[in-house]
This record gives structure tokens, C-alpha cells and sequence, in this order.
């Protein structure tokens, strides 16, 4: 049964740079590093020491308050280096690998319960996985989610393409499904009639149409099954189902994956093979006064040149840092460089145009003015500026009523984009949560 | 230059630091700041607060340069010069200048100290507010009222709120209220509506009562025949060859700005349209009540109801914020001016005192309609 869903509100920003569905390099793993700073809320411990080996698949830190949450290495090697930062807090474990890859074995028999299921998912590393909503924090244990939720596909800003990324996995995201059905319902969602996820079973699907953020998981479960006090669902990105099942068919852990290197600053555009934790400067090149954002432009994280590809994320994106100052810039009657998706510029009459954007902010920090177009790219049942404002106000009770438990800041990212005040909505969206996961705890 | 002087001294810690929220502003009126983000989204729009307030200031002006024609039309007419166009247009334009130097050398000069004192940068919501008030005023106020008028509305209703955007009153209006509460003799009446000082033949020549089509609907001088107020007909209220505030006499004018603000989504045409509704509607009751005879459209027309509810109601900071409420707001800011005009004794015009009323409502308005709308979402989440 598909359910279908077209939503109105949003806003697909034109930025130059998509990824030509071609592979254009495979990065063989040289020094991996598993960062504890992927996972919200962790408190890591420490299992391995420098010089110690490990395979793929192999422990290397662990959930401080639940030793039971094991993060594994992707690859076999030695602990070539333990990264602290301030403070002595854990940044990275990185691994050198071995010329030839050893893989724990798992063992390969389908998981029958949702006890297993988890048993298989906190043995693998791959519980860190799972989101768990509100607040998009890592998976509870003793939680039982009322539903799973699997966007497969992202509206993002040149977003990697989900259909071609899986092509070659499609029986290891079915496996991936079954067993995440064995702990809660499962819905997928697709972004159109005819997508390879179109047949998957043990699911519900649901057919979403719209622009940005029309992709994003928390505006789908906002439409298919609002979250409420109480409850909490949990969501997968794709990638990391097909990784699940791929473990139930093959015994082993592999986190390799299509990774899109998108963005205006980007050398050469396509896919290349590679595995979370490896160095982004193996995976694109970088020149210049550019920046490198993990994911995508709306909330990706910025890695810097020397940074190692996140646990989540699929996509790099290079941007030139915009420190250069245009003369007149605001009372310019034709700006044709700068998009905005105001009408108070032109931008309306090149709707086809895509931009060579950069990250300049465009102005200055003000008060909020206008708040409307908070609205217009927010297709939730939310007023946004409420929820904005009750976060800023610290305000438990009203963040509760305007919506906390349905957001995260991903879904409020455009507003960072199209807000003339320059406020940034989605620090203040997750101050609000950091807010209410220290009062509710 | 500003970049230049900009390291050392205007720095933190520079003999001028003090001036940095000045030159600050100077220096990025003239080029789009550098910065770049820092955290959230990694690129931004290409709009900012700058160019929605020269939004509105653009769709100002035809108000504004119509305006200023019709303040030499009416000086000729009424005391029968027989200029020529340019000479009317260049006589308002003179007039005119002095009110916005007046309005802009205090307003930005109390929002740069302010801006000064809390350490931010200068905002440009004065921009807007600095257009508006020489419009709203009759042309021959005193500079030195205008001057207070200003000040007072900047300080008091803007800046100890926090500056643009926290405000709760249109600083704008509450600029024109305070004149009309404080110098009524020389905001009200039918003798400031047309302006005669600088004109050397006039010396000494007693000023001619020109009252504005609102003041004499309001006496009762309606011909229901020809569809005149006294010596004005429909078309000339409509073309804006009347007395009356600079700003707000031509209804073409207004349109123009309307169609921009409109276009470019920076005030709601929400409130523009359920604003002209409301004022139909109590026009018309008023009608049928037999307050008034004049009939409810040239309520609309007459004195500054349109400009209110095109330039001022809409005010993104002190309207309602929800788009429902929004409509509400809007509907109630005509009706409640239309009231005003038709059923009390002392003042014309009553569109000031139902949007400064409507500013104050705003909040409740849209604490109504949050409300329904969140007790509506925990109903659905019960029955879910």
C-alpha cells in the first residue's frame, strides 16, 4: 500500500555543482578515523590503544553510559593514533589499515526477533545508526520505537541520488528492512512512482513530492505520523539499512559507499567509492580558499580540508569562502551572481539558472523583521517563529506546544537561508533541544 | 576610505573604538559586510534587511514625488498663482526637503548613538520610518516640532524597546500622534492643510481654509447628485488633487507602491485587502445607519486611509505576525478607522489611532490564533 504526499512549501536552492551519476575514483583506505563527535550525545570510552590491531568490524570505543553500544572499526589495521582535543576529550581513533581487508564474522543467519535484531545491530557498531526522535539523539535502549522512518532519497542541495547510490544493494536494503520490521513498523519513503525503492516489502511506502525539505525525514513523519509527547520513532538513513542488511547476508561489516563530490568549488564532479572516516583529501581535491562541508550546504558540517569523512554522511561539497566585499552589493538594482529567493531581487526571472554560490552571509545580524518567509519554507505544522522565539525564551512549556518534539535543525535549515536578519534558526533550534533534553532527562 | 581609516583606530581596543557601530554602518551601506557564515547553513541568500527597507522606500516615492506636486498645486489653486507645472513641483520639492533632512539628521542620529551605546550595528529600519513621517504631516509644520516629534518617537518607541524589530508601535505614527496630541493647532484644522510660507506674494495675506474632503464629509457637505464633497469630486480624490498630507492624497500613487510591495512579498496583501474591506463594510453600515451619506467607497479615498493601510498597517514588526491573524488585524485597522471617522465629534481622521490601536491588539491577535491552532493540533493528536 503507498500513500502519497505532496507538499507545497520549500524551496530547492540552485546551487551550482551536481554530481554526474559516474564513479570517478575508488579510494583504497589508507588511515581511517572513527570520530565519536558523529553520534549526538555521546560520551565515548575508549576500548583500543595505539599499536593495538583490529578488524573491520572490530570495537574500538564504546557508549560510556551503555558499554553495550559498541562503535567498530570499518577496517582491519593498527591503532595508529588516539586524536584529543581540549580538555582531553576524544575527537577520533584513527586506524591505518592493512593492505588486505580481515572482516569479523558476524555470522550469517537472518536475526528472528527484535531481540536480535538489536543484539546484532549493538555487536556490528551499527546502533549508532539509528536517530532517535525527538531531539535526534542515538537510539535508546530499552526504547521501542512506534515506527521506523527511511527517507530514501534527499531534496538537499545537490544531494547524492539515493536510486544510483544503491543500485547494486537493493536485496541488502530489503534485508535491512526486514530486519528493522522484526523491532517496529517500518515506513519508507520514496520520491517518485517509479524509484528502486518502490518494491521493497515489509514496509509501508509513502510517495513525497515537493522542494526542499520535502526529503527530510522529520517533515514526513510530521505528515504520515506526528510525534507527540511521549512517543518517539526512530530513523535510518538508507545507506546504513543496506549496511544492516548487508551484515545479515554476508556476515560482515562494509561501510564503503558511493560518496557525491558536489559543490561550485569542486574540481571534478561524480561519485567516488569510499568509507566514512577517511581523509576528505583523498576523496576530492582541494585547492584555494574553499571550504569543505561534510553533507550538504543547508546543514552539513564544515570538515576543513584536513577532516575525515562523517559516519552519516554521502556527500562533500566544496564552496569558495565569500570574504570578498562587493561594492554596493544590497542597492544594486541587478545582482546576477547572487541568488535569493526573494522578490525583491531578480533572481524569479532565471528560474532554470544555477548559481556559483559562496559563503558570504550577505549582511548583518538584526532583529527579526520579517517572518513570513520562516512560513513559506516550512511545510510542518508549526509555526516556526513561535518555536523560534520559545527556544530563544528558554521557555519548556512552549517549545512543547509549538512543536520541539517534531523538529530537528535540519528541517528548519532553510530558514537560515532565506532569513533577511541573518539569524542563525538552526543553533537557536538546537539550543532549544539541548534545552529540553538536559530539563526532561 | 571607511576601510582604510578601519584597522587600528575604529578596532577594539583603538583610540575611536567607540565610533565602530558608525563607521560600521558607513562602511557597509557602501559594500556588503565580509563576513562569512559561521555556523548553520553554509550559504545565505543574497537578501538582507537593507534592501527589504529600500524596498518600501522605492515604493515611497511616487507617493512621495506626486506629493510634493500636489503641495504646489494646491498653493497655486487656492490662492490663485497660476504657476506652471515645474514651478508647483519645484515649490513642493523645496518645501518637502527641509521635513526629510529634519527627519532623517535626528532619527539616524539618535539610531547611531543608540546603536553606539549597546554596541550594534546601526539597523536600517529608520530608513523607512525617516521616508514616511515628512509624508504624514502637514508640509508647513514647524521644523522644530517635527524635530521633537521625531525624537521623542525614536527614543521612546523604538530604542527602550531595543531598536528595529522589537518595537511595538510604528515609530512613524506615534511621531504623527505625538504632534496631533501635542500642537493640535498646527496639525488639525482646516488651515495647515495648504501650504503658503516661502511665497513672498502671500505675506501678510491671511491663511485661505482649504479643508480636506475628510473634514468636509464629516460636515455633512455631501452632494448626492454629482457624488462631490464640496469643491472635490471622486475623480479628484482619486487622482489626489486635494489638501491634505503629502503622502496621501493620490490613491494612483499609492497603488504603484502597493503593486511593489505587493510583487516583492515584503508587506502582506493580506492585511492591504482586508483592511480596504473592513472599511467598506462600517462605510456601508454607516450608511444605512444614516451616520453618514457619503457612500463606503470614498471612505477609502478620503484622507489616509489608503496610505495607512498600504505603508503602515503593514509593518512586518508591528502587525500580526500569523497569517490569520493577519487577517483579522487588518480587517479590524479599516473598520476601526471608519468608526472613528463616523462616530465621534472631534477628530476627521481615524485611520492614526485604529492602526497605533491595532499595533497594541497585534500580540493578542496572534496569541488567539497560536493558540487555537496548537490546542487543535493536541485535539488531533487525542483522536490520532
Amino acid at each position: 500500500m503507498s500513500n502519497n504526499l505532496d507538499l507545497k512549501k520549500g524551496l530547492n536552492i540552485p546551487l551550482k555543482g551536481v554530481a554526474a551519476p559516474v564513479v570517478i575514483k575508488t579510494v583504497s583506505p589508507d588511515v581511517v578515523a572513527v570520530k565519536p563527535t558523529d553520534f549526538f550525545g555521546l560520551v565515548p570510552r575508549l576500548l583500543v590503544k595505539e599499536g593495538d590491531t583490529v578488524l573491520a568490524g572490530s570495537p574500538v570505543m564504546a557508549d560510556k553510559m551503555h558499554p553495550e553500544i559498541l562503535f567498530t572499526s570499518p577496517v582491519s589495521g593498527t591503532v595508529k593514533e588516539i586524536v584529543r582535543g581540549a580538555k582531553r576529550k576524544l575527537l577520533a581513533v584513527l586506524v591505518k589499515a592493512d593492505v588486505k581487508q580481515e572482516f569479523v564474522d558476524f555470522g550469517k543467519a537472518a536475526p528472528k526477533d527484535a531481540d536480535q535484531v538489536k543484539d546484532l545491530l549493538l555487536k556490528t557498531g551499527l546502533w549508532g545508526s539509528l536517530v532517535q526522535r525527538p531531539y535526534g539523539v542515538m537510539a535508546g535502549l530499552d526504547v521501542t520505537p512506534k515506527a521506523i522512518f527511511i527517507s530514501t532519497f534527499s531534496t538537499a542541495p545537490l544531494a547524492a541520488d539515493m536510486d544510483y547510490v544503491l543500485a547494486e544493494s537493493l536485496s541488502d536494503f530489503q534485508a535491512g528492512v526486514n530486519a528493522l520490521a522484526k523491532v517496529a513498523p517500518v515506513h519508507v519513503s520514496i520520491h517518485k512512482g517509479d524509484s528502486a525503492f518502490a518494491k521493497v516489502k515489509d514496509c509501508q511506502i509513502h510517495v513525497v513530492s515537493g522542494p526542499h525539505p520535502a526529503g527530510n525525514v522529520g517533515v514526513q513523519i510530521s505528515h504520515i505520523a506526528p510525534i507527540m509527547k511521549g512517543e518517539t520513532v526512530w530513523t535510518v538513513n538508507p545507506l546504513h539499512v543496506a549496511a544492516i542488511g548487508h551484515v545479515v547476508n554476508t556476515g560482515k561489516l562494509e561501510l564503503t559507499r558511493k560518496v557525491a563530490v558536489t559543490g561550485p568549488a569542486a574540481q571534478k564532479l561524480g561519485y567516488v567509492v569510499a568509507m566514512p572516516g577517511m581523509p576528505v583529501k583523498e576523496i576530492a581535491d582541494i585547492a584555494g580558499d574553499v571550504r569543505v562541508v561534510g553533507g550538504d550546504v543547508l546543514c552539513g558540517e564544515n570538515l576543513g580540508a584536513d577532516g575525515y569523512l562523517g559516519f552519516f554522511q554521502n556527500q562533500i561539497t566544496i564552496l569558495r569562502e565569500g570574504h570578498d566585499r562587493e561594492w554596493f552589493g544590497w542597492a544594486k538594482p541587478f545582482r546576477p551572481k547572487v541568488h535569493s529567493s526573494s522578490w525583491c531581487y531578480f533572481s524569479w526571472l532565471t528560474p532554470k539558472k544555477e548559481y556559483d554560490m559562496d559563503t558570504n552571509l550577505h549582511g548583518g545580524p538584526r532583529a527579526f523583521v520579517e517572518t513570513k518567509c520562516f512560513e513559506d519554507v516550512t511545510p510542518m505544522d508549526i509555526f516556526p517563529i513561535y518555536l523560534i522565539k520559545a527556544c530563544l525564551a528558554g521557555d519548556i512549556e512552549k517549545m512543547e506546544k509549538f512543536g520541539i518534539y517534531e523538529v530537528l535543525p535540519e528541517d528548519l535549515a532553510l530558514c537560515d537561508y532565506v532569513d533577511p536578519s541573518k539569524n542563525e534558526i538552526q543553533a537557536i533550534i538546537q539550543q532549544g533541544i539541548d534545552l529540553m533534553i538536559k530539563e526532561m532527562a | 576610505m571607511a576601510e582604510e581609516m578601519k584597522p587600528g583606530l575604529f578596532e577594539k581596543g583603538g583610540k575611536l573604538y567607540w565610533l565602530h557601530s558608525s563607521i560600521d554602518a558607513f562602511d557597509t551601506f557602501l559594500r556588503v559586510p565580509g563576513t562569512v557564515t559561521a555556523k548553520g547553513a553554509h550559504v545565505r541568500d543574497g537578501i538582507d534587511l537593507k534592501r527589504v527597507m529600500i524596498m518600501v522606500v522605492i515604493a515611497l516615492v511616487p507617493a512621495a514625488l506626486f506629493g510634493m506636486y500636489n503641495v504646489g498645486l494646491q498653493t497655486s489653486t487656492l490662492y490663485g498663482l497660476d504657476w506652471g507645472f515645474w514651478h508647483m513641483f519645484w515649490y513642493g520639492l523645496l518645501r518637502m526637503l527641509p521635513l526629510f533632512v529634519v527627519s532623517y539628521v535626528v532619527g539616524l542620529g539618535i539610531e547611531f548613538a543608540s546603536a553606539q551605546i549597546r554596541g550594534e550595528e546601526v539597523n536600517e529600519g529608520y530608513l523607512v520610518t525617516g521616508f514616511l513621517i515628512p509624508l504624514i504631516v502637514p508640509v508647513d509644520v514647524p521644523l522644530w516640532m517635527l524635530a521633537l516629534a521625531v525624537a521623542f518617537s525614536v527614543l521612546f518607541v523604538k530604542e527602550v524597546f531595543g531598536g528595529t524589530g522589537m518595537n511595538i508601535w510604528n515609530p512613524a505614527l506615534v511621531a504623527r500622534a505625538f504632534l496631533f496630541f501635542s500642537y493640535p493647532s498646527s496639525m488639525s484644522g482646516s488651515a495647515v492643510w495648504v501650504s503658503k510660507t516661502w511665497v513672498h506674494a502671500l505675506k501678510g495675506v491671511d491663511a485661505v481654509s482649504a479643508a480636506t474632503p475628510l473634514a468636509i464629509a464629516h460636515d455633512g457637505a455631501f452632494d448626492a447628485a454629482t457624488g462631490a464633497v464640496g469643491q472635490y469630486s471622486f475623480m479628484d480624490m482619486f487622482y489626489g488633487f486635494i489638501p491634505g498630507s503629502t503622502g496621501e492624497t493620490s490613491v494612483i500613487a499609492i497603488l504603484l507602491g502597493a503593486i511593489l510591495l505587493v510583487w516583492t512579498g515584503v508587506a502582506s496583501w493580506k492585511i492591504m485587502v482586508s483592511s480596504v474591506a473592513g472599511g467598506l463594510l462600517v462605510g456601508w453600515l454607516g450608511q444605512l445607519a444614516g451616520a453618514t451619506m457619503v457612500p463606503c467607497y470614498y471612505q477609502i479615498v478620503m484622507g489616509g486611509f489608503l496610505f495607512g493601510s498600504v505603508f503602515m498597517a503593514t509593518d512586518p514588526v508591528t502587525a500580526a505576525q500569523t497569517e490569520t491573524g493577519k487577517w483579522i488585524y487588518g480587517f479590524l485597522v479599516g473598520a476601526l478607522a471608519v468608526v472613528v471617522r463616523l462616530w465621534n465629534p472631534g477628530y476627521m481622521e481615524g485611520m492614526m489611532l485604529a492602526i497605533l490601536f491595532m499595533n497594541t491588539m497585534a500580540p493578542i491577535i496572534d496569541h488567539c490564533v497560536v493558540s487555537a491552532h496548537t490546542s487543535r493540533r493536541a485535539k488531533k493528536a487525542l483522536t490520532a
